[in-house]
């Protein structure tokens, strides 16, 4: 099903003419931006200088660190008076960064997410459940106004209080439910201490966080749904910018809305199809906050194969934020390998938490993770071996030696919002 | 002869993370159920550990520490009586040695009229039959129900 079928097929030269019309029209509206003047004659690039959608390499890069050194207002294209709604961003260090929309951006960020539900198949007959935060987080009201467009009954729900999110399911015949990857784990968690079977639940939308495979099986076979992965941050309006198809392998990004380009983080080279970098993404429709080539942090890459669903190019499912990613010992470890890991392996659960310190000018990474209560022998001994088997796995996967804490069942903390797992203790490296 | 299976005594094992107040949350839930502990012992390995308990109602135990969120499971150890003067755990130990009996781990109390060596043993109808074979005697399940 289709939302918008012309947009969403567009290829070959129609989407490229368009790509260029709306990035040149992109680096006008930036030029209003003082960041963005002062960059482009900095580069020597204007709006006129691109001729080809090629030309885009010419344009300077945007970082996150850029958007914050903006707060609050910087990046605004458009007097405050045109902006009709701000988010910001969760800045875990610092200010936030503050993203604005004027009334079109938020017609266009609905119609996005209104392709994104219809492309799962939610229609207006389906009663969907939003349980992302709503308020100053793109992710709850993101969805909500674009399951309006489409029709859906929206039940507001935001994070929290998760029988009553139980219940609601139940007694309101939800159909479709959406939230962070570690929320729906919870709400499965629940559900099954409630004897709660959600028979109406037919799909579930988890994304703001990364999600292994094995995490999407146990989603799955919990809450009885099939599960799509979503894509999004507030700096390209918020969730929706791409989306998994009913194939669900790798994600569709609207390319008539962005602009997409893989790159190397470390040299900034142009990577091509099927090879794994950071993303950089250039909306082209946006009019409040315009951004050039902005880097995202997030590695993944452009497939190469075409999706029988006849939609655009699609980007492979995110492992991590580069923000996310540890580095120990010099080793890349994301979050979300852990995870992975853990959920192979039937005598834990798969809730765990990272404690990172520096011992010895070494670093030390130990994990948490709880037991399955069926599991437990009552055997010192098997328990010892328990660790060493997930200490093991660990190893494979990771490449990396961590030391394991084995811990009751249910004793560590769940999450409604992003998860945060992670505790690094380091410090400061000099 | 007694039925061997009649000296299995069930002992409550219960995961334990290695943090202060863990033990005092185990006692105080088997106090308020007015469950007798005859012996206890606490095994740690590296950042958590498992308490092992003889208990005059090992069921009810379970049950409540498993309502509260600990793990519990059952082990099946024997408990043999000793005479409380030297060379009392020699005699216990000397027979199951001389059986070719492993003992995975034990520990111990001093009752009203004996001490009480609890054991945790590879073969323990083998260890129940030579002790009974010696002159030995075992303290019967039905202690602990």
């Amino acid at each position: 099903m289709f939302w918008n079928n012309h947009m969403e097929t567009l290829s070959g030269a129609e989407l490229a003419a368009l790509q260029l019309k709306r990035l040149q029209w992109t680096v006008r509206q930036a030029e209003k931006v003082p960041f963005y003047r002062a960059q482009l004659r900095e580069a020597g690039v204007g709006a006129d200088d691109i001729r080809s959608i090629d030309d885009a390499v010419h344009l300077p890069f945007t970082r996150k660190q850029d958007l914050r050194e903006g707060y609050p207002f910087g990046f605004f294209a458009v007097p405050l008076k045109q902006v009709v709604r701000i988010h910001t961003t969760s800045g875990t260090t610092g200010k936030p960064t503050v993203v604005g929309y004027t009334r079109q951006d938020l017609e266009n960020w609905a119609d996005l997410m209104a392709r994104d539900l219809t492309m799962v198949g939610l229609t207006d007959d389906d009663v969907f459940q939003n349980a992302l935060g709503y308020g100053l987080f793109t992710g709850g009201l993101g969805f909500h106004y674009g399951a309006e467009k489409i029709g859906m009954t929206v039940v507001p729900s935001a994070t929290g209080n998760t029988k009553r999110q139980i219940e609601m399911i139940e007694d309101f015949g939800v159909t479709a439910i959406n939230s962070t990857p570690s929320y729906g784990m919870r709400l499965a968690e629940v559900a099954e201490e409630m004897g709660a079977e959600l028979d109406s639940l037919n799909v579930g939308i988890f994304g703001a966080e990364p999600w292994s495979d094995n995490m999407r099986k146990e989603l799955e076979e919990r809450l009885g749904i099939t599960a799509y992965d979503s894509y999004g941050m507030s700096e390209m309006y918020g969730p929706g910018a791409a989306f998994e198809c009913e194939e669900r392998n790798g994600l569709h990004f609207w390319h008539d809305s962005y602009f997409l380009e893989i790159i190397d983080p470390e040299t900034g080279e142009v990577l091509g199809p099927g090879e794994r970098g950071e993303l950089v993404v250039t909306p082209l429709v946006k009019e409040a906050m315009p951004l050039i080539r902005y880097r995202t942090g997030d590695i993944t890459m452009l497939m190469e194969d075409r999706c029988p669903c006849g939609r655009g190019q699609k980007i492979a499912r995110i492992m991590g934020r580069s923000d996310d990613m540890l580095v120990i010992r010099g080793v890349n470890v994301f979050p979300s390998q852990i995870e992975h890991v853990l959920l192979s392996l039937p005598e834990v659960g798969e809730q765990f938490m990272v404690y990172i310190d520096r011992k010895h000018h070494l670093d030390e990474m130990r994990i948490e993770v709880e037991i399955n209560r069926e599991c437990f022998s009552g055997e010192l001994k098997d328990l010892a071996r328990l660790q060493a088997h997930v200490a093991g796995a660990l190893r494979e996967t990771l490449g990396l030696r961590t030391s394991v804490t084995l811990v009751e069942p249910g004793s560590l903390p769940r999450f409604e919002g992003k998860a945060k797992r992670v505790i690094d203790r380091r410090g400061e490296v000099w | 002869m007694e039925k061997k299976s009649e000296y299995v005594i069930k002992q409550i094992s219960v995961f334990s993370e290695n943090r202060p107040g863990r033990l005092a949350a185990i006692a105080e839930a088997l106090r308020k159920e007015k469950i007798n502990i005859f012996a206890f012992s606490i095994a740690e390995a590296n950042g958590f550990g498992v308490v092992r308990a003889l208990v005059d109602n090992p069921e009810r135990a379970h049950e409540t520490l498993t309502d509260m969120g600990f793990m519990v499971s059952f082990t099946d150890v024997i408990a043999v009586k000793m005479r409380d003067e030297p060379g009392g755990l020699y005699e216990t130990a000397r027979i199951l040695g001389d059986a070719g009996v492993n003992i995975e781990y034990s520990y111990a109390y001093s009752g009203k009229d004996a001490a009480v060596l609890v054991l945790r043993v590879d073969q323990a109808e083998e260890a129940i039959e030579r002790i009974i074979e010696h002159g030995g005697e075992l303290l019967s399940r039905s202690l602990f129900t």
